[in-house]
């Protein structure tokens, strides 16, 4: 006890601590939806938060280990039966002024994961600091003080430690692979010093694991942890919050978020080595390159520039506070409800138990011998056992010669004369007649067990359930009064979304055997629930059956233990050393993202004419006002399901922009859609700027400069040049990707093919533009004189008719050969030919940008004006442009220039 | 427990090919001075120390035998009962044992390679794997950290020094069992685990900071076994070893009767002990405990389990292995310097050891940490910093010898300038000869090297 006062003191004193310091009341996330359909089909009527564990809905529970570690303000995310849960929380304690927390209410309908519901509460901007993040089902009753410090004083040293996560210890069998919760067995690498957590894996292979080496990479010493649980109790930071906005595909907390971190986290420790610093300093000029031109929103959006995109946002470090002696744990399944039903009893989660007055619904239960709870109106006959580790709730009536054990019995229930239950949940107001058995089974509400019923394990009968006389119900069936929803979706979440709505009607009731009873009005199978029986018994998927014993109450039954220790006996002998097992893992694994990108070689044309129509058709949707976001993202997807490379992707996007602006010249649209486009890359670059920090701090600048350009062009320019300017803006990520693959110069002369291609058959009238364009493509380093000095020497050989655009840009090409041929020899032979050429293609950019295109043709025009007076071109170029034309990563005279701008 | 409990293998291999302009026929691996004492000595040493005197020396090459048994049976010939045994060459350390394996008798084989120097005293080893009743138990000590020492001409530009990776080696939480052992090429892919073993144990320990001392102890039978069945084998660290880890949770090798019966009895008494300890730690993972209630399956899952330990050495001890030529060097200096109680040397003073017989010229210095032998001779304004030099050598004027080792019968003419090097026995060194990271051989008495110019890290063989 003075322990527990030290402690106390400790806490207060730290809080005031940090209450100094920040003025930030502690926060929390209570996910009030746990997005999966393990507990169906019990939750298609009640939330699982509110379904009673012990007696006690789950939420109280959690409400009450927040309410203990001293958080102030709880947002509560509700959403399938939002509003049962609203009205639960109006007419519970904790709304009530006397509550030492205010609890708000996020609603959300569509949200159909964790990602969704975090972004949902990033909209709201309501959290202003680090904050808890559980979910509504997790009981607990650790101190989260010494975590907590933990997670700020790693913050001070570190920003990027973003999120803390509590794990437990517990070792899965070596036969089931799942914990005594029945979830399955994880696999975890931390750093023992800094307890930072490398890798995460719930999804385990087999036989072998294989980890990256790049675990080992900055560290001499990991533990690998297969005997820890996660307890789904976390603190973030709130940029947990913007890292789930920023990366719309995380859906799972787990699976995607700590992963995805991970995973960029291994990425950033492959660039550390891989890279020279330098290639991670060019890196870096590129992400500001993108900022100054507002390219960051094509950038994010896209997904392309992975590698650059990447070196903004990994880095992230996640780690672990392992608790020892208290307790926390989540109710994944319906095994673990029992567990921790269990353990809830045997008050290893004191004092969250039954007879502790810590709950707003105050039972009065008394603690008897052997861990028998019971309230006092218990109206018990004389003969009835009561077994250990079982609890009665109030107005409960039992039988003679009944026998109950390690079981819950709810409130109001009324159970008959030799019930034998073993192992039960039962919740309130179930009438059990006489003779029934039950086996490890969960009852709910208002059910109703006529006389000789027999449950076998495993059984769940949902609410309102009655069962005819003398039945039995098989193991592990589950029983509801709503038919079970036909559609059976591999992917949960989405399910659990219209599920959640609506029920579809099942077309397999019928195939289910259902019969008609005499009162209710639909089907009910008569042999399954019996004659006065209410309900349907759920059939199950073919695979899930198999697995049905992993999460069910029912301790799993001797019969497969046995039968799997003899697999696990008889497994065989892995082939470990296996050469050729080891090349594949080491070298045949792919790249992933990071570098892999398939040059644009278009594959067959068969489909790509379809993928071309269908990224138009998007693009035309964009115009009548879809949300830019929505477009990239569909595009997107588009682009994964028809197994484009990027390069088709920005073709395809492009092509429809020219089209586009061929047939609707001047009209509005074009104009909203451009300044659409404009104004989200702004907002998305002041977002990057934080990101990337100080370093860039006087891009700011830059933007408004920018900004005042951008206005001034809108203004005047003509919307076809703007389009085309638009069109390049997407095409410029693909081009550095490509850059980075060094397939750039293939691919840059099949953007010129492709540009002829439109400009000869689609868009005649743009053939006069040709060579302005192209210049303005080379000037802007999108293509590389190389590129388009390959693409004059290919067309060499060609046809008279096929060499109209190489003729038309042949001064601009003899520039570039120029340049080419050396600094010292172009320069001799530029102050003999400047005169001419350089005015003629001055006067030909003058010409077509005057317009209102002045800066692109001010720069142009200073490039070359530069060029020719200072010898020290190639610095100058790179201050203009931040990047030489030569190639992405390869590029190396820019260098000084770069470092002169933007280091201050 | 009879001193015959143990019997001791020594791996003193041949003429090691990546030692290869020091190690010859002349003078082979084993015999290679260190601070004038030839590398098997220590190892030698340290068994007696260890009360482990009957041995059992294995050597590549019929020549190279002769020579060690030479000068063992010189050297120690009324300490140590050894026997030296000559392989072909080549036969890898698999096939060395297998040439000798039945004449093993006792219940254990305490395998040591020849080039290994440390302080660890074998007995600790051996007690560890007979606690355990383990199949192997292995010796690992930290991976030394030196790597290309001050001489540091690469790795300018790369990032921070990393330490070399010798191994990646898991290990169970109580860090007395091998789970996991990579070597060689593995070490730098990615890291493959048996998903058993691991759940088996719960948590495994990474790491890749300990390396493999080449110190062994071996259940006799289950070596000859492996010897005897899988005749492919050839190196113990890279199959015999990996192989008893990989199958110790499917252990195939104690499955014949003798082995079996005469083990059983060892076994439950490890049991006993291992359930001690478990009930006596907070976290109590036993690798061949399980809390399975079925009865049947942890009797089955005993027979067919063996036990692979370590014994990890403590980080103040030396442990080095003298397998290239820049471990030649840095065991050099670090047994004048560091772990100088290793040399069995007195030191001076000024923590060096001049032999009495040897002569300094006038202003000549002999800084720390260095080693002069008997009948050496320098000339005035010499300086020898952190350097051996060996016996009868004689050095000019004006020489500088930094770094590096000079072995016996060296002739060093007025200012030469040796950094970094190692100069074999018998070279002569002409005026001004300047070496830096060089190996310096000579095969033949009386070769004259002459040249006024300077050497940068080649090997020079004449």
């Amino acid at each position: 006890m003075a322990q527990k006062k030290g402690q106390r003191g400790a806490t207060s004193v730290a809080a005031d601590d940090s209450e100094v310091v920040a003025r930030i009341p502690l926060q929390a996330v209570l996910l009030a939806d746990s997005f999966n359909l393990k507990f169906r089909p019990i939750t298609l009527e009640r939330p699982k938060v509110l379904l009673p564990l012990v007696n006690v809905p789950m939420i109280e529970y959690t409400l009450a280990w927040l309410d203990s570690v001293g958080v102030e303000e709880v947002f509560v995310f509700c959403c399938s039966h939002s509003q049962q849960v609203k009205d639960y929380l109006k007419e519970s304690e904790w709304m009530k002024p006397s509550s030492r927390f205010s609890i708000t209410t996020v609603e959300s309908h569509d949200a159909i994961s964790a990602g969704d519901a975090l972004r949902v509460i990033y909209e709201k901007s309501v959290i202003r600091g680090d904050f808890v993040l559980i979910s509504g089902d997790t009981i607990s009753n650790m101190n989260l003080t010494q975590a907590l410090q933990e997670h700020k004083e790693r913050r001070k040293k570190d920003p990027l430690a973003v999120m803390t996560m509590i794990i437990k210890h517990s070792k899965p069998s070596n036969l089931t692979h799942q914990t005594r919760l029945g979830t399955d067995e994880l696999l975890m690498a931390i750093d023992p010093q800094t307890k930072e957590l490398m890798f995460y894996e719930d999804k385990v292979n087999p036989s072998i694991i294989s980890i990256d080496k790049e675990l080992l990479a900055n560290n001499t010493w990991v533990y690998l942890h297969n005997n820890k649980q996660d307890c789904y109790i976390d603190i973030c930071s709130p940029e947990v919050l913007s890292l789930f906005m920023d990366n719309f595909d995380y859906q799972h907390l787990r699976r995607h978020f700590v992963k995805g971190l991970l995973v960029d986290d291994m990425k950033d420790h492959l660039i550390d080595s891989l890279t020279s610093s330098d290639v991670r300093y060019k890196l870096h000029k590129i992400c500001a390159f993108y900022i100054e031109l507002g390219l960051l929103a094509v950038l994010i959006q896209s997904h392309l520039a992975l590698p650059v995109f990447m070196y903004m946002i990994m880095g992230y470090k996640i780690f672990t506070h392992e608790i020892h002696s208290s307790y926390a744990a989540r109710i994944d399944n319906f095994r673990s409800y029992g567990t921790i039903s269990k353990d809830i009893l045997q008050r290893w989660a004191y004092p969250l138990v039954p007879n502790f007055q810590y709950f707003g619904i105050s039972s009065k239960v008394k603690l008897d011998r052997q861990g028998v709870y019971s309230a006092p109106d218990v109206v018990q006959s004389r003969s009835a056992r009561i077994g250990a580790t079982t609890l009665i709730g109030s107005g409960t009536t039992i039988g003679n010669h009944t026998g109950i054990s390690n079981s819950v019995v709810g409130r109001g229930c009324t159970i008959g004369n030799n019930v034998c239950i073993d192992g039960c949940y039962i919740w309130d107001n179930v009438i059990i007649e006489d003779g029934c058995r039950l086996n490890h089974a969960i009852v709910c509400d208002g059910v109703h067990l006529s006389a000789g019923v027999v449950l076998e394990s495993g059984v769940i009968l949902s609410f309102k359930v009655e069962v005819g006389r003398l039945i039995t119900i098989p193991a592990y069936s589950k029983v509801s009064l709503r038919p079970q929803p036909s559609v059976q979706d591999s992917d949960e979440e989405l399910e659990y979304a219209d599920a959640s709505s609506a029920v579809i009607e099942s077309p397999s009731i019928t195939s289910m055997v259902s019969n008609r009873n005499a009162e209710s009005s639909p089907d009910y199978s008569a042999h399954e629930v019996g004659i006065s029986g209410v309900g349907y018994i759920w059939s199950t998927n073919e695979g899930e059956h198999e697995e049905e014993w992993r999460h069910s109450i029912a301790p799993i039954p001797e019969a497969k233990l046995t039968e799997l220790s003899h697999a696990y006996l008889e497994e065989p002998d892995v082939p470990y050393l296996d050469v050729n097992d080891f090349l594949v893992s080491g070298e045949m694994k792919p790249d992933s993202e990071s570098i892999s990108f398939d040059d644009g070689d278009g594959g067959d044309y068969g489909d790509s004419a379809d993928f071309d129509k269908e990224v138009e058709a998007t693009f035309h949707r964009a115009l009548t006002g879809v949300n830019q976001e929505t477009v990239i993202l569909e595009i997107n997807s588009l682009r994964l399901s028809c197994n484009k490379s990027h390069a088709d992707c920005a073709g395809a996007l492009f092509f429809s922009m020219m089209e586009l602006g061929l047939e609707a010249p001047r009209s509005s649209n074009n104009w909203l859609l451009v300044i659409k486009l404009d104004m989200y890359g702004m907002t998305m670059t002041t977002m990057g700027l934080t990101v990337i920090g100080e370093l860039y701090q006087n891009i700011a600048k830059e933007i408004n400069k920018w900004k005042d350009l951008l206005k001034h062009y809108l203004k005047s320019v003509d919307e076809e040049a703007s389009i085309y300017v638009v069109s390049f803006r997407f095409y410029e990520p693909y081009i550095y990707q490509l850059e980075m693959c060094i397939c750039y110069i293939q691919f840059a002369i099949e953007v010129i093919l492709k540009f002829e291609e439109i400009c000869l058959e689609t868009a005649t009238e743009l053939a006069p533009l040709f060579s302005i364009i192209l210049s303005y493509l080379y000037e802007k380093d999108i293509l590389s004189e190389d590129a388009i000095l390959s693409w004059a020497s290919e067309k060499e050989g060609a046809d008279e008719s096929d060499k109209i655009f190489v003729k038309q840009s042949e001064s601009f090409i003899t520039i570039l050969h120029m340049k080419l041929i050396g600094p010292q020899n172009w320069l001799k032979e530029a102050s003999e030919e400047e005169d001419e050429d350089n005015g003629d293609e001055a006067s030909m950019m003058r010409g077509s940008f005057c317009a209102g295109h002045t800066h692109v043709g001010c720069t142009f025009l200073s490039r070359f004006a530069a060029g020719s007076s200072s010898p020290d071109m190639d610095a100058t170029f790179a201050v203009d442009y931040g990047l030489d034309g030569r190639g992405g990563l390869g590029l190396c005279s820019g260098d000084d220039g770069l470092a002169a701008r933007f280091v201050p | 427990m009879t001193r015959m409990d143990f019997e001791v293998v020594v791996l003193a291999g041949g003429a090691s090919s990546n030692l290869s302009p020091l190690v010859s026929q002349e003078l082979p691996k084993a015999l290679l001075p260190v601070a004038n004492r030839p590398v098997l000595s220590y190892v030698l040493e340290l068994l007696e120390g260890s009360n482990l005197k009957d041995l059992i020396v294995v050597v590549e090459g019929e020549d190279a035998a002769q020579l060690v048994g030479g000068w063992i049976s010189g050297a120690y010939a009324d300490r140590l009962h050894v026997e030296v045994a000559a392989v072909p060459e080549g036969v890898g350390t698999a096939g060395a044992l297998r040439s000798i394996s039945s004449y093993l008798t006792a219940n254990d084989v305490l395998i040591v390679s020849g080039d290994l120097v440390t302080d660890v005293p074998p007995g600790a080893i051996a007690a560890t794997h007979r606690r355990h009743g383990a199949v192997v138990t292995t010796l690992l000590c930290s991976s030394p950290v030196s790597g290309p020492s001050d001489s540091g001409t690469s790795g300018g530009k790369e990032k921070a020094k990393k330490p070399v990776r010798h191994n990646i080696i898991g290990l169970d939480p109580t860090r007395q069992y091998l789970l996991h052992m990579a070597t060689g090429a593995e070490v730098e892919k990615d890291i493959r685990l048996q998903k058993r073993i691991l759940q088996a144990v719960g948590q495994m320990e990474i790491r890749a900071d300990l390396m493999d001392a080449h110190l062994y102890a071996f259940k006799r039978t289950v070596l000859q076994d492996i010897l005897d069945q899988k005749d492919k084998f050839q190196s113990i660290r890279q199959d015999i070893l990996p192989y008893l880890i990989r199958t110790q949770l499917s252990s195939e090798v104690s499955g014949n009767g003798l082995v079996s019966s005469e083990s059983g009895s060892n076994k439950s008494a490890v049991q006993d002990e291992l359930r001690w300890l478990s009930q006596h730690r907070e976290i109590a993972p036993s690798t061949f405990q399980d809390s399975q209630p079925l009865s049947l399956k942890s009797q089955r899952d005993d027979q067919r389990s063996h036990k692979c330990c370590v014994y990890i050495a403590n980080e103040s001890k030396y442990c080095a292995r003298l397998n290239s030529i820049q471990a030649f060097s840095d065991i050099n200096r670090d047994v004048i310097g560091e772990a100088s109680h290793l040399s069995g040397y007195s030191f001076s003073a000024q923590n060096n050891i001049i032999h009495p017989s040897a002569e300094l010229g006038s202003k000549t210095t002999v800084g720390p940490q260095c080693m002069l032998a008997e009948g050496s001779k320098l000339g005035d304004k010499c300086s020898v910093k952190r350097s051996v030099i060996g016996r009868h050598c004689r050095i000019g004027s004006n020489v500088k010898i930094v770094n590096s080792v000079v072995m016996n019968h060296v002739t060093i003419d007025d200012g030469c300038s040796i950094q970094g090097s190692v100069i074999c026995s018998n070279v002569q060194l002409q005026e001004r000869v300047v070496l830096k990271d060089c190996q310096v051989i000579c095969h033949f008495f009386s070769v004259l090297y002459n040249l006024p110019t300077s050497w940068y890290g080649r090997k020079k063989c004449l």
